[in-house]
């Protein structure tokens, strides 16, 4: 079986998303929406890394696969400045969160196979949460594009 | 005779539920002068709160010399409150008026001619146009302005220049009324009436010091307590105020705990099935989301986190469960509190639950901080567009292009308007290099004043400030415009309950002055802004052309004005929307059907996520089919961001007196007013006075991570642990440091930059501080007696009055109450 693959999968980039939440929020302090969201929503990300956690007791995860990595989500190295690099670190933080999203829908694919109820539970809360992570992100991304883009210095 | 400023709300007139109230008219003249002095009267209604009391202005020899009550209109029944009696006139015709334009020239302010200035404006604003385009400009307005100035202003920012940085003062102090609204029923627009006060057998006041920032309708509150079947009164606030003082039960939360009370509260309404299930199957969706959310919010739960008496909180929620008629008002108790759309929302799910909107006692009350701020929301001046269309309905956008005869593509609507906190950064980033500011200080009136100082004072930042005196904001301004006031021009606006009045030109504005209205036009003209056929983009001749045209605007929307004229609203009283067709009259209340303006192509809004803010969408929100159904709206309990430590042991909350309004721009200039409270104080409790080793009127440095100021303390009934500071005070008649720099003394020095992510209100309520003993006092601090700010232990403070200066004529019951019922009172 598989499904400690995707769990390893799904555990990392949460945990990825969550540095890159809290990475995001220090580098644009002076955004003073960005900052207190982006907190809120690292500490979102590890509420999903601890409610996973029973699942991966039963289950077991695998942090290396036979199958590499070809992609690599390696979460920001560091922040960006300017409105441009605002919107460009949102912009990484939107990629990263739909890698989040998509792993959960693979998951919550697998538990409807397995009739996994506990698993299901777990995959609902935390994949609504993480859409509605999206959607700020490109909310916010949205409001911000056409000053960054033609306006700013 | 009655000293109004000894008492506030004046001679007691009780009636029983179901009853009119009665008439009382309140008139002040000049020292000296008579009735039969005075050469005419005007009508108008009055713009020092946002209650909208209908107002006569007293004028002799081209003067103003006083005013009084309309006896006639709905709203005030004839009384009013000590800002509208003393400041209303005497805060316009004072010495220090500003009666030319003033331009920058080597680094200071001088005097200059019209042409010049607006000369100056037009050309930044060209240049700027053609090197970096349109969102280079931001305006900022306020909520003092007429309803025609703020549609004039709409049009020129939204189809002549195209920018979408456009928001008001509003967004300080009633973004969040408008935020709710639109969550819970898909649309601004007030659903309680001020009649509801007569009907109701409970009042909760959440957040709203009613008694001080609305002394008129307490006064309609505090007669119903005197007569024969009082309501219950419930009242939210970490402060003993007024309010507090009636209420039969007082929940002092600790600041930014809003959301957890209200959690608590519907927890309590739902579990002891005190709730409607025929109204919310047949006319609300997604009551199961409230479940999740409230469920830890057990009374005790309430009481730990709020720090207030768990059977406090059951005894509120069973007088609200059980109550027949409950009415509820909410304003910056909640508004600039952390998660104040959430904590509002929560108030309107109360009222869903029970099934009581719309019907006569039942209402809610989202109020507005300002008179004319329901305008700035209606007309576009602010984060909306006009007539509460929404950004995001392509077919909404279509009828203004059509409207205002522009292409579709000007009318910037890639994202909601900018709010003004966003506004202030885009101009600290550079990228807004224009900003025209009318009449509003954000020097006073911002969070965290060091920073908007310093953004002010940017040299790459062209800046407009458009008042009636010199305030802390003119100063940095590279044009002043001298703009006409109250009185001295013609207009309309809206109150919190819908109701539009004519406010009637009385006298000449001074010297130069002109009107706002007569200077946005002269921009717009000046700009050639044209439409699609090549006709002027504004060719208003003056207000009634404007109110004529924003006629047309609001036609078919919630705010349809298509019924209303300049003649309809001369005489009698002000009249609520929507009037139109089906209710020629005016319209009480609205919602009674149960119907809401949720359906996909009506709605203003479609909604947000109340943690994060993130946009519903028109796909989501036609998929959930609301279909004229209200939403409850609801978010997890998060709590302030910043709250007491080791280093800032304190909690800092900033608000209002009953004597002041706004920076005291007017209320500072009318001596009355003045002497009840003229400068800076700060309120601790007993208890934190005498850990500090501070006695009444010992000097004080409080400081948060932001700013620090200096003020005497006053040792007051605020709930321990809790650090209170009126906001009101600048630094315009600081005679002794006029530097902010060197001796603060402003409320917002030590506020925090942070706003509420869905309404962007910001948060003036909750910050961390510590306090420290500068110096012995020298006399008690210069707080009122008479309000809030009242002596923890009486008998050592004088007691505040006004003496033969604060004496008003009360004439009570000269004539019987008007019906309050639209159709039925027009005379």
């Amino acid at each position: 079986m598989k499904l400690p693959v995707y769990l390893g999968l799904l555990h990392r980039c949460e945990h990825t998303l969550a540095e890159s939440f809290r990475q995001v929020a220090d580098g644009h302090g002076d955004e003073p929406d960005v900052y207190f969201l982006c907190r809120a929503l690292a500490d979102q990300c590890e509420k999903h890394e601890r409610a996973l956690q029973p699942i991966v007791e039963r289950y077991g995860e695998v942090d290396k696969d036979d199958e590499p990595e070809r992609l690599h989500a390696d979460g920001l190295s560091s922040t960006r400045s300017g409105a441009v690099g605002l919107l460009r670190d949102l912009q990484d933080l939107y990629l990263l969160g739909s890698l989040v999203d998509i792993t959960w829908t693979m998951v919550k694919q697998a538990a409807q196979g397995l009739r996994d109820a506990e698993l299901i539970g777990v995959v609902t809360r935390c994949e609504a949460e993480t859409k509605t992570q999206l959607e700020w992100l490109s909310t916010r991304m949205k409001q911000a594009a056409p000053q960054a883009l033609i306006v700013a210095e | 005779m009655v000293d109004r400023i000894a008492d506030i709300w004046g001679t007691r007139t009780p009636y029983a539920q179901g009853e009119q109230w009665p008439v009382r008219v309140d008139q002040v003249l000049a020292k000296g002068l008579t009735g039969q002095d005075v050469d005419r009267w005007v009508q108008s209604a009055c713009v020092l709160c946002s209650n909208g009391c209908g107002i006569d202005i007293a004028v002799k020899d081209g003067a103003m010399v006083g005013v009084r009550g309309r006896a006639a209109d709905r709203v005030n029944h004839g009384r009013l409150g000590p800002k509208g009696l003393f400041a209303s006139w005497q805060g316009v015709s004072n010495k220090d008026r500003l009666a030319r334009p003033l331009i920058r020239e080597n680094g200071e302010l001088v005097e200059t001619d019209w042409d010049t200035a607006m000369g100056r404006i037009v050309s930044r604003s060209k240049a700027l146009l053609q090197e970096k385009g349109p969102l280079s400009h931001g305006f900022y307005t306020s909520g003092q302005l007429f309803l025609e100035e703020y549609y004039a202003l709409g049009v020129i920012g939204k189809a002549g220049l195209g920018t979408p940085h456009m928001d008001g003062n509003t967004r300080l102090c009633t973004a969040t009324a408008a935020a709710a609204m639109k969550e819970s029923f898909g649309s601004d627009g007030q659903p309680g009436s001020y009649t509801d006060i007569d009907e109701c057998d409970a009042i909760f006041l959440y957040g709203h010091n009613m008694a001080e920032t609305q002394t008129v309708l307490w006064a309609r509150v505090l007669d119903r307590i005197s007569g024969p079947d009082k309501p219950l009164v419930v009242c939210v606030d970490p402060r003993p105020t007024e309010v507090a003082r009636h209420a039969d039960v007082h929940l002092p939360v600790r600041p930014g705990t809003n959301l957890a009370l209200m959690h608590g509260l519907v927890r309590e309404v739902i579990r002891n099935g005190w709730i409607d299930e025929e109204y919310i199957a047949s006319h609300t969706l997604r009551f199961e989301d409230l479940a999740d959310q409230i469920e830890q919010w057990t009374p005790e739960a309430v009481a730990a986190e709020c720090g207030v008496d768990a059977s406090a909180v059951v005894e509120a929620a069973r007088i609200f469960g059980t109550s027949r008629r409950v009415l509820s008002t909410v304003l910056q108790g909640f508004y600039q509190s952390s998660q104040a759309t959430a904590s509002s929302c929560q108030v309107n799910n109360l009222h869903l639950l029970r099934g009581m909107i719309g019907q006569p006692g039942c209402g809610i009350l989202q109020m507005n901080g300002q008179p004319t701020a329901q305008n700035t929301r209606e007309a576009g001046a602010d984060g909306d567009l006009p007539g509460f269309r929404n950004w995001e309905n392509p077919e909404h956008i279509k009828e203004l292009a059509e409207l205002w005869d522009v292409d579709e593509l000007v009318i910037s609507h890639w994202a909601p308007p900018t709010h003004a906190a966003q506004i202030f950064r885009y101009a600290e980033q550079g990228s807004i290099k224009f900003l025209w500011i009318s009449a509003t200080n954000p020097a006073v009136s911002m969070p965290q004043l060091p920073r908007i100082r310093g953004i002010l004072s940017k040299p790459d930042l062209f800046l407009v400030v458009q008042d009636l005196y010199m305030t802390e904001t003119t100063k940095y301004a590279d044009v002043v415009l001298p703009a006409a006031a109250w009185g001295e021009k013609t207009g309309t606006f809206t109150n919190v309950n819908r109701t539009v009045h004519l406010s009637e030109q009385a006298v000449e504005p001074p010297g130069q002055a002109r009107s706002d209205l007569q200077i946005f036009l002269e921009y717009s003209r000046r700009m050639d802004f044209r439409t699609n056929s090549g006709g002027p983009l504004l060719d208003w001749e003056g207000p009634e052309d404007g109110f004529n045209a924003w006629r047309e605007c609001s036609r078919g929307r919630p705010c349809d004005y298509t019924g209303l004229s300049y003649e309809r609203l001369r005489g009698g009283s002000g009249i609520p929307w929507p009037v139109n067709d089906e209710h020629p009259d005016g319209t009480d209340r609205l919602y009674g059907d149960g119907t809401f303006p949720t359906h996909g192509e009506d709605t203003e809004d479609y909604g947000h996520d109340l943690t994060t803010g993130a946009s519903v969408g028109p796909q989501a929100f036609k998929a959930m089919a609301p279909n004229g159904r209200a939403i409850f709206k609801t978010a997890p309990y998060q709590g302030a961001h910043e709250t007491p430590d080791g280093e800032y042991p304190l909690r800092y909350t900033t608000g209002r007196t009953a004597y002041h309004f706004h920076t005291r721009t007017k209320t500072g200039r009318a001596p009355q007013l003045h002497d009840a409270a003229p400068s800076m104080w700060v309120e601790m409790s007993p208890g934190d006075a005498e850990s500090l080793k501070l006695r009444e009127g010992d000097q004080v440095r409080v400081e948060s991570r932001r700013g620090h100021l200096f003020a005497p303390v006053r040792i007051a009934g605020v709930r321990t642990g809790t650090v209170f500071a009126p906001f009101h005070y600048g630094y315009w008649d600081d005679h002794e440091g006029e530097d902010p720099e060197q001796h603060p003394t402003a409320a917002n020095e030590l506020t925090l930059t942070e706003w509420d992510p869905v309404s962007k209100q910001p948060v003036f309520k909750t910050a961390a501080v510590r306090v420290t003993k500068v110096a012995d006092a020298t006399g008690p601090a210069p707080a009122p007696t008479t309000t809030a700010s009242r002596p923890a232990r009486a008998g050592r403070v004088p007691a505040t009055a006004g003496g033969a200066a604060g004496e008003v004529s009360e004439t009570i019951a000269p004539a019987e109450p008007q019906a309050a019922a639209p159709g039925k009172e027009e005379s």
